[in-house]
């Protein structure tokens, strides 16, 4: 076991670019750390914000998010969607006091592959610097999310 | 929080299956270990079987997943081998000879995405298995589905008339089919229409071009669209919707008999720079050549004295048969087809962008094309090749080659065809005026059939090669010999020395680049193109005239640098492509759609706005959206958008994606220690 911290970052990846960039980089054997593991979606656009929550709430130390450049979109114009929701999830995540640079978004084309990968190592080596997310476990969340349902409760009884 | 068992409540029995690829993955991942770890630590999730194998897309590997869905029961199968957009297929077509819906199984990439990508063995292995249990969380909640069959509309669309949309065409109208060829200049031909001979047979270009024109011109099932660009493309393979912008020639096609009378009596000359590279005149109004096809005229607007002042008209006075109208307009016109050929072709690297060749200030600096021009019979020189002033031949000629190509200040890539266009003008110039002919190259490139031994005729016929990249080519006279000549500076890297050679006259042997419209040309028929410019064929050598897009094919350069007789090659592959799916007469795609819950949806509308393809119909009357199967292309941002969770999707729902970020989070990193 090395005693430096091993990130792990969790990828989503469009059909028909960055999967195709990642395939690409494979194919011309471009090195990248194991840190990152992707998800396949069809499009950025069926990214769900639960999916990088539930990533970070999984254990993820970072979420890349990955998808074709404006105006390539396979589907016309889904990714513009993803960047929408991508600045939302950046400014959720600083409220809940996650460093809005653990999740970041990258274009990458199917030409891309050299890209794909220097972004994913630079990610790695960004997160690594910030150290593993110290995101609560289950087992306290839950008793948080008690906590804020008597949260609710009390504000009920003060309301008219 | 993780859903191990399948919808319909039971224990999904899984089989686990990791490929060794060769060495290709059990090179850096130790795969007995992935399968066995597989089969022990994966049971609860419903592994039964976890096997390696040395190459699971070999009919033994796939023997191996048919016995096992058979003998032991299999309900899902979970390949760890490479890329799915390589053999995804294959496994689903295993399974479902097994008789196992073919999307109950998952392939994951741990050759592309592992051990391609990473060294170390231990970290290889371990992502690996994160990879795996990733795959087979994510594989519980996949839905038997069925394809959609939809049918192919025989119509085809081919855009761009160059050699490679001319095959295109001619073979599907051949074949019985209705074509409809857009071209964006007044006639068809491209490139190829421009050159006076072609390499290596040396045939005149014309000659075995025209004979093809005049076949797209007069056939029965062509529709040919020149003056025209496609400006909107909608619906998806089988049934596209395609809008063409006809834009207004002036001259009513249905009268006019190509006489030329009206181009001899336009008063106004304008240099043409499309089709004799800036090297002659047309008139204001032209055909861009007499072969044109078709051979009705077009009037240029900016150029026509009656458009831009008001009077004149001479074209109408003597036209006989009253084809002028000088109130045309645009015409957009709609057409449906079931498949797409591109063929737009390229555009000649931009000469003047290497300022120390001089090209635009060194008169006697010729780009390729200018020669072409020049040492074709119908040029504006009638063929004689001479120099700027028109009447003097050159005694020597310098031909520069790979100008704009691998070189990474323009292009990185190799043009392919400039080596052999270089040889071609060298024995041309030889021919016609017995000069000494210089050729400067980095390497000579002679590959394809005849190519190397046309090569050795030109050597034979005296022709003075120099290796060595030319540095600069100037009028600055330093040597007795040199004055009112240009001189190449170049560096013979043969001998190890600089040279300064005077010419008379240098060709630039310019090098391919896209259309410089590329880009919104990818976009408008949602295709991609590299970061150079050139289309993306779906699969560098086993797919290389079909794209991404269903239904959208590429042929000739629109697709890289390649010569005639590989565009040709390829017009002809994209057709037989075509040809394949409208004999078929359907086409089967992927069921990965959307729908809507109508339970729970609350009628919210949020959806309705995001889908691109207007797929999501909404139903005032139940207060519901519903979502168009046909339409909907599945990318899947309604089923994110919707704040009820009412849409799911097929093949990426909520639950596969969670599960499977739950599967990929199992695992931390390790390292093998170093040695």
């Amino acid at each position: 076991m090395s005693d430096n911290f091993e990130p792990i970052i969790i990828g989503f990846t469009c059909n028909w670019c960055s999967y195709r960039a990642a395939d690409l980089a494979g194919t011309a054997r471009v090195k990248y750390p194991p840190n990152i593991r992707l998800v396949r979606l069809m499009c950025s656009g069926r990214l769900d914000p639960t999916f990088v929550l539930k990533a970070f709430a999984s254990g993820a130390d970072g979420v890349l998010i990955t998808g074709c450049h404006p105006g390539e979109c396979h589907y016309i114009e889904q990714n513009y969607k993803a960047l929408r929701r991508y600045l939302l999830l950046k400014r959720t995540l600083t409220q809940m006091g996650i460093e809005p640079r653990r999740l970041k978004l990258v274009w990458a084309s199917a030409a891309e592959g050299v890209k794909l990968a220097e972004e994913i190592t630079k990610m790695v080596a960004e997160v690594q610097a910030l150290g593993p997310l110290h995101w609560p476990h289950w087992e306290n969340a839950a008793t948080l999310l008690e906590g804020d349902q008597n949260m609710v409760l009390e504000t009920e009884e003060v309301l008219p | 929080m993780t859903n191990l068992t399948s919808p319909n409540g039971k224990k999904e029995r899984i089989g686990v299956y990791v490929c060794h690829c060769g060495s290709n993955i059990a090179g850096t991942v130790d795969v007995a270990e992935v399968a066995t770890w597989a089969g022990t630590y994966l049971k609860k999730e419903g592994v039964v079987v976890a096997r390696d194998y040395k190459f699971m897309c070999s009919s033994s590997g796939q023997d191996l997943i048919e016995k096992d869905v058979k003998e032991l029961g299999l309900t899902r199968v979970v390949v760890a081998a490479c890329s799915p957009h390589l053999h995804e297929q294959t496994f689903r077509t295993a399974c479902n000879r097994a008789g196992l819906n073919p999307y109950l199984c998952e392939l994951v990439s741990i050759r592309e995405q592992v051990s391609w990508v990473h060294s170390d063995k231990i970290a290889a292995t371990e992502k690996s298995k994160a990879v795996v249990t990733g795959g087979v969380r994510r594989v519980i909640h996949h839905q038997p589905l069925e394809q959609l069959h939809v049918p192919i509309h025989p119509a085809t669309l081919v855009v761009g008339g160059g050699i490679a949309g001319i095959q295109a065409a001619l073979e599907l109208a051949d074949a019985g089919y209705p074509v409809y060829l857009v071209e964006r200049e007044p006639s068809i031909g491209g490139h190829m229409s421009q050159f006076d001979k072609t390499f290596p047979t040396l045939d005149c270009s014309a000659c075995i071009l025209t004979p093809k024109m005049v076949s797209i011109g007069t056939h029965p099932n062509i529709s040919l669209l020149t003056w025209s660009e496609v400006t909107q493309v909608e619906g998806y393979v089988g049934n596209f919707s395609v809008t063409i912008r006809k834009k207004a020639r002036y001259v009513k096609d249905e009268l006019c008999t190509g006489c030329a009378i009206c181009q001899e009596k336009c008063p106004k000359k304008v240099i043409d720079e499309v089709y004799e590279a800036g090297l002659g005149y047309r008139k204001a109004i032209y055909t861009p050549f007499p072969q044109a096809v078709p051979k009705y005229p077009v009037i240029d607007r900016q150029n026509c004295i009656y458009f831009q002042k008001g009077t004149c008209k001479a074209c109408e006075k003597f036209c006989p048969t009253n084809s002028i109208d000088f109130t045309q307009e645009d015409e957009f016109i709609t057409v449906d087809v079931g498949n797409i050929i591109l063929a737009t072709g390229y555009d000649l690297f931009d000469a003047r962008r290497i300022s120390q060749y001089g090209y635009g200030r060194l008169a006697n600096v010729f780009t390729s094309l200018e020669f072409e021009r020049l040492s074709n019979a119908a040029g504006p020189t009638n063929g004689n090749i001479v120099l700027r002033d028109g009447v003097t031949v050159p005694k020597t000629v310098g031909i520069v080659h790979c100008v704009g190509s691998r070189d990474r200040n323009f292009n990185n890539y190799c043009s392919v065809i400039c080596c052999m266009q270089g040889l071609k003008f060298a024995h041309i110039v030889h021919e016609r005026t017995g000069a000494t002919v210089y050729n400067f190259y980095i390497d000579m490139r002679t590959a394809f059939k005849a190519y190397d031994e046309f090569y050795q005729r030109v050597l034979e016929e005296g022709t003075l090669f120099v290796r060595g990249k030319v540095a600069e080519i100037t009028d600055a006279a330093r040597l007795p010999g040199e004055e009112g000549r240009l001189i190449v500076q170049v560096e013979d890297t043969l001998v190890g020395k600089q040279r300064r050679i005077p010419v008379d006259m240098v060709i630039l042997s310019s090098g391919l680049q896209p259309r410089a419209d590329a880009k919104a040309l990818a976009k408008l028929f949602g295709i991609s193109c590299s970061s150079d410019g050139w289309m993306i064929e779906k699969h560098p050598k086993l797919d290389p005239v079909a794209t991404m897009t269903e239904g959208v094919f590429i042929a000739g350069c629109v697709q890289g640098p390649k010569d005639i007789p590989t565009s040709v090659a390829q017009g002809a592959a994209a057709s037989a492509r075509v040809l394949g799916r409208i004999q078929q007469g359907e086409i089967a795609i992927e069921p990965i759609r959307a729908s809507v819950d109508e339970e729970k949806c609350s009628g919210c509308r949020i959806c309705n706005d995001l889908c691109p393809f207007s797929a999501i119909l909404f139903h005032s009357d139940r207060n519901v959206s519903e979502i168009n199967p046909a339409l909907c292309q599945g990318c899947g941002t309604c089923i994110a958008a919707c704040p009820a969770g009412a849409i799911s999707g097929t093949g990426f729902s909520d639950l596969q994606i969670l599960s499977q970020i739950d599967g990929l989070m199992l695992l931390g990193i390790e390292h093998s220690h170093p040695a």
